[in-house]
């Protein structure tokens, strides 16, 4: 058990030191140092902890329930290969965290680089050791979003930001392709758990999804890992601080992919649709990117270029798969890790003490950085395979793998010579860094005078290549056991001892190693000369570069396609895209219901009243009349827009709905209200548009007609259709059962809305508030159509006054206002139990301000009382949400309504329920949103007659 | 009954496209306001008409959900009142704000450019 916290404790313990170091201020540097580079070590103390078990063969789980609906579980797994690299990715994040320390400058904030670099080594880790493939590619996206913020860290540089994109897009292209990868791999296998996955492997290659997936899950692992032809965002991503470069781009991220290779090797590979891929693309990854390596000038490119190749190497490796080729991957990953990190680290102080990182300019840089330059010098001999160096004896095993495996085929047959090249390659670029930058001519014109850096910028290359050196000599002693443990947890229990040994005798291997070396020394010897004048790659090939063909297939595909579409599919007309949305409405009705709107065999009908039939050749002939003149009559328009209205509202009352038929009524006031005062700031329409005669014109509104009598009679159709079947029980009838008992009212509608299903009802006024909020934000900045600024006739001086047209209705309205407040309260309160309720109480209410304003004026109005409808809103959706909350101290779920009847002296039983708070919430928030968007309209005229006095001042001051 | 109604919604959206899709913008907004009533009515019909039935239910006893007209849609409906008088304020003030930055009440605001 304190094993399996531990391990969720390690899981942990980077994302939380993340967060912690977020909320440190920028100028906390040295806290962030220590806290970041405890963090890991506590990590590390952890996975020391474990290492007996890890040896003893055994396998780490440890599981907390995510999403179970969808089989996915929080599991974790450790085996002996994920411990190793975990151990890996720590250790050397430790001493990249150190060295951070001391290469950022004062104005970046370490805080937040270090909250970054945490949070990179959480998902990293968590790709290592999630158990579930699914949780695996949520951690394998997290380190594509991360490694995008880390190397855009300094977004203030243009090629920071192109790069932090590209690396982006083309990571998590492949992390998306991993995604259906692994989903298809999951459904293979019949589970999504790593260990299940990793016994499955005969059933995977048998299913005939292997193809594709294979495809997909390669274009994840080369994408990630730089592999040709995705290889060209590394390069890029250089333009990274240089311990994002030294943690990310050699020892982690991009190991991300060769890792995913060895671990699913045992699944997916051994076939030959993956021998050929997985060794061809990486045998040309490992040659194209040498061969570049070789011509860079910018130091960073030529460690680019160089961790480009080798991660060829080990794709290579991966892709044949047996045991030993699998334990030379892990200890070629390891020992590429520590001297690639120590080069980059390197190369960070050459930058950091020189100012620059052109190799054309750098020279004889041994005589001022003596220590400096040994470190390099020893790192970039393991880089290039020279004997006693860690990275020799991981490749010999490449070139006694590449000689001594057979399957027979023609890349098998080609795998020494690819072998051959490449390594002579690294032993060239290798040369040319040690050569250029520390020998020759000490430079003179370099930014900076370079010296030694601070003794603790060193610390962590010096560890690092003393651990090149001591693998290097006693491969046996130090990685041996550990990377035996590893290769066996991938390649199964069976696999034999390997002895890593420095000495095999004078072998195939020892030969080809020796004529790497000679050939790279001849091949850096006679172009040494030409590299700093030549291009910036090798002949011919420098003009083709990846770069520019995913430039030019980005442009085209985010600027030239999405524009190209928006001529062809857009239109900035609002009616040509009404119509579209109308007829696909209608089009999709058609199509579901083609056949399969029938009508029930026992129509369900009320005998026809004629009232009611009278009633509607009133409401239509209003609907039609609104229609016809909402052009030229607005006002007739609006008129008989309320007329439908109304009847609409008798229909609801007609049909046993008075709290909607209350409602409407109220609301309907409302909206006339609303319209007429938008109706001000609207001119008159005063001549005809004369195009309306026009036959284009009536072609128009004849299509139109036809579309909206198509669109009302299916309407019309389905409406019937459904009116008649007969009633089905339903969840009404559940409601209409517990209303009083569960809920404590008698008023099932508006139990459902203040009880039952106030969620809704809480989305619902949170809407209402926004868009009042939104009207009035709208209105704040608003300019009045130049025609309707003029006061109209009422407002001027001398003219008619309101009390000339309204003086008694006037009096009766202002009259009216206790009245109004009184009959809201009373629809509030009986709400629960009858008609009413918090929102025809709150409209109500609305309504009362409202119709003080129309009865004097605004002025009047404001002088005498104060409405703050803002407070209202918001205090309305603060009662509401902690009326939800209170639930919660109660241990039920969010807005759970407690109701009962309280016995009040005099009045009787009142009901007593929480819902009632959560209406007052409703109420509160639907009358200061009502308010406030009428008010807010209302006021424009005060703003605009104050608008006209200060234009008309200083033309009085003239006369 | 049923015929009636049906046919009332089918005027009413039928007013209420036309006017949607023309081109000036108050036209516009009261085709909206005509198409909520339409489909306010159309969500509320789907609980089959019952005259005189309000879901007001006795205070205990055993209660027959045969017998009282269906709460869901009315308490659909009822929000969506009051949520369509709110987009229709936002869609006056956006109109009223067009026609005071444009010089126009079209829609675009801009008028059809002659061809």
């Amino acid at each position: 058990m304190a094993e399996h916290n531990l391990f969720l404790l390690l899981a942990c313990l980077p994302f939380a030191t993340s967060l912690i170091l977020l909320t440190l201020p920028p100028r906390a540097r040295g806290a962030s140092t220590w806290l970041s580079a405890l963090s890991l070590a506590g990590g590390l103390a952890v996975l020391a902890g474990f290492l007996p078990g890890i040896q003893a063969g055994n396998v780490l789980r440890a599981s907390m329930e995510w999403v179970p609906s969808l089989g996915m579980n929080m599991a974790l797994r450790m085996d002996g290969f994920a411990w190793l690299f975990a151990t890996l990715v720590l250790s050397i994040g430790v001493l990249v965290v150190i060295y951070a320390r001391y290469y950022m400058g004062e104005s970046d904030s370490l805080p937040r680089f270090y909250a970054l670099l945490m949070a990179f080594t959480g998902a990293m880790q968590g790709i290592l050791i999630s158990g579930n493939v699914l949780v695996m590619v949520v951690f394998w996206e997290m380190t594509s979003f991360m490694s995008f913020l880390l190397i855009g860290f300094w977004h203030q540089g243009a090629a920071a930001r192109d790069g932090a994109r590209t690396a982006l897009i083309i990571t998590a292209f492949g992390g998306l392709c991993l995604l259906v990868a692994m989903l298809m791999l999951g459904h293979a296998a019949g589970s999504y758990d790593l260990g299940m996955i990793l016994r499955a492997g005969d059933r995977v290659r048998a299913h005939p999804l292997y193809g594709p997936m294979l495809a997909l899950f390669l274009l994840g692992a080369f994408t990630k890992s730089a592999q040709f032809p995705f290889h060209f965002w590394l390069p890029g991503a250089m333009a990274a601080p240089t311990p994002v470069s030294a943690f990310l781009h050699s020892a982690t991220m991009v190991k991300a992919g060769v890792f995913l290779l060895v671990r699913f090797s045992p699944v997916l590979g051994g076939t030959e649709a993956w021998f050929f891929t997985v060794t061809g693309a990486g045998c040309i990854t490992l040659i194209l990117g040498a061969a570049v390596a070789l011509y860079r000038h910018d130091l960073k490119g030529l460690l680019a270029y160089s961790t480009i190749s080798h991660l060829g190497l080990i794709t290579a490796l991966a892709g044949i798969g047996g045991p030993v080729a699998i334990l030379a991957a892990i200890f070629h990953i390891c020992n590429h890790a520590v001297f690639k990190a120590s080069l980059f680290m390197a190369a960070g102080i050459i930058d950091h003490e020189t100012g620059t990182r052109d190799m054309r300019r750098l020279s004889g840089l041994f005589r001022p950085m003596p220590f400096t330059a040994l470190l390099a010098i020893v790192a970039a001999s393991a880089m290039a395979g020279v004997p006693l160096l860690n990275g020799f004896l991981s490749k010999e095993m490449f070139l006694a793998e590449a000689v001594d495996w057979h399957n027979g085929t023609w890349l098998d047959n080609a795998l020494p010579y690819f072998a051959i090249v490449g390594s002579s390659l690294s032993v060239a670029y290798s040369l040319r860094f040690i050569a250029t930058v520390f020998f020759g001519p000490q430079a003179t014109d370099l930014p900076k005078a370079p010296h030694e850096p601070p003794a603790w910028m060193r610390r962590p290359v010096e560890l690092l290549v003393l651990i090149c050196l001591l693998v290097g000599i006693f491969p046996a002693l130090t990685l041996g056991p550990i990377i035996n443990t590893a290769a066996r947890s991938v390649a199964g229990a069976h696999m034999p001892y390997y002895h890593i040994a420095v000495w095999h005798g004078v072998n195939a291997p020892l030969i080809l190693s020796l004529i790497a070396l000679a050939v790279g020394t001849l091949i850096y010897a006679f172009s040494a000369k030409a590299i700093p004048h030549g291009p910036e790659g090798p002949f011919l090939l420098h003009r083709i570069r990846g770069q520019r063909v995913y430039d030019w297939i980005l442009f085209r595909l985010t600027w030239r396609l999405p524009r190209l579409a928006l001529r062809i599919f857009s239109t900035e007309a609002l009616q040509p895209q009404l119509r579209l949305l109308v007829l696909t409405a209608i089009a999709v009705a058609c199509g579901s219901l083609w056949g399969a709107l029938t009508f029930a065999s026992d129509l369900r009908l009320h005998a026809p009243n004629p009232a009611f039939a009278l009633l509607w050749l009133v409401g239509a002939a209003c609907a039609v009349g609104a229609a016809w003149q909402a052009k030229y009559h607005r006002f007739a328009a609006l008129v008989l827009l309320g007329g439908a209205g109304v009847v609409t509202c008798l229909t609801f009352a007609w049909f046993s709905s008075p709290d909607l038929a209350l409602t409407q009524l109220l609301v309907e006031v409302a909206t006339t209200v609303l319209l007429l005062l938008g109706l001000r700031w609207l001119p008159k329409r005063r001549s005809e548009i004369a195009e309306d005669k026009l036959l284009p014109a009536k072609i128009r509104r004849g299509r139109d007609l036809v579309i909206a009598i198509a669109g009302g009679l299916g309407i019309a159709a389905i409406a019937f259709a459904l009116m008649t079947r007969p009633v089905i029980t339903n969840v009404g009838d559940w409601f209409l059962g517990n209303a009083y008992y569960e809920g404590g009212g008698t008023n099932v509608v508006n139990v459902i809305l203040v009880d039952f299903r106030a969620f809704d009802t809480f989305g619902e006024i949170a809407v209402l508030a926004i868009v009042a909020l939104t009207v009035y934000a709208l209105l704040r900045r608003f300019r009045p159509a130049p025609e309707s600024i003029a006061a109209p006739d009422q407002q001027t001086v001398g003219g008619p006054s309101l009390d000339d047209y309204l003086y008694v209705p006037s009096v009766i309205m202002v009259w009216m206002f206790p009245v109004l407040i009184m009959v809201s309260g009373y629809f509030f309160f009986r709400g629960h139990d009858l008609p009413g309720g918090g929102f025809a109480a709150g409209v109500t209410l609305a309504i009362a301000f409202l119709i003080q304003y129309i009865g004097t004026n605004v002025r009047w109005v404001e002088s005498r009382i104060t409405v703050l409808p803002i407070r209202w809103m918001g205090i309305g959706l603060l009662i509401a949400g902690a009326t939800g909350m209170g639930a919660w101290l109660f241990g039920y779920p969010f807005l759970t309504a407690h109701a009962r009847y309280v016995h009040v002296p005099l009045i009787g039983d009142v009901p007593a329920a929480t819902a009632m708070l959560f209406d007052i919430g409703v109420f509160a928030t639907v009358m200061g949103a009502v308010v406030l968007m009428l008010v807010a309209i209302a006021h424009q005229s005060l703003r605009a007659s104050r608008r006209r006095e200060i234009d008309d001042a200083p033309r009085k001051e003239a006369a | 009954m049923e015929i009636i109604l049906s046919a009332a919604i089918g005027i009413l959206s039928a007013s209420g496209i036309w006017l949607v899709l023309r081109p000036r913008s108050f036209q516009v907004v009261i085709g909206l306001c005509l198409l909520s009533y339409a489909v306010n009515l159309f969500i509320f019909s789907m609980g089959r008409l019952t005259p005189g039935a309000p879901p007001i239910m006795p205070k205990g006893g055993f209660i027959d959900p045969t017998l009282y007209a269906d709460p869901v849609p009315q308490a659909l409906v009822l929000t969506a009142i009051v949520i369509s008088f709110a987009t229709t304020a936002l869609f006056l003030v956006v109109m009223i704000a067009s026609r005071g930055m444009t010089g126009t009440d079209h829609v675009d605001g801009k008028e059809r450019s002659q061809q």
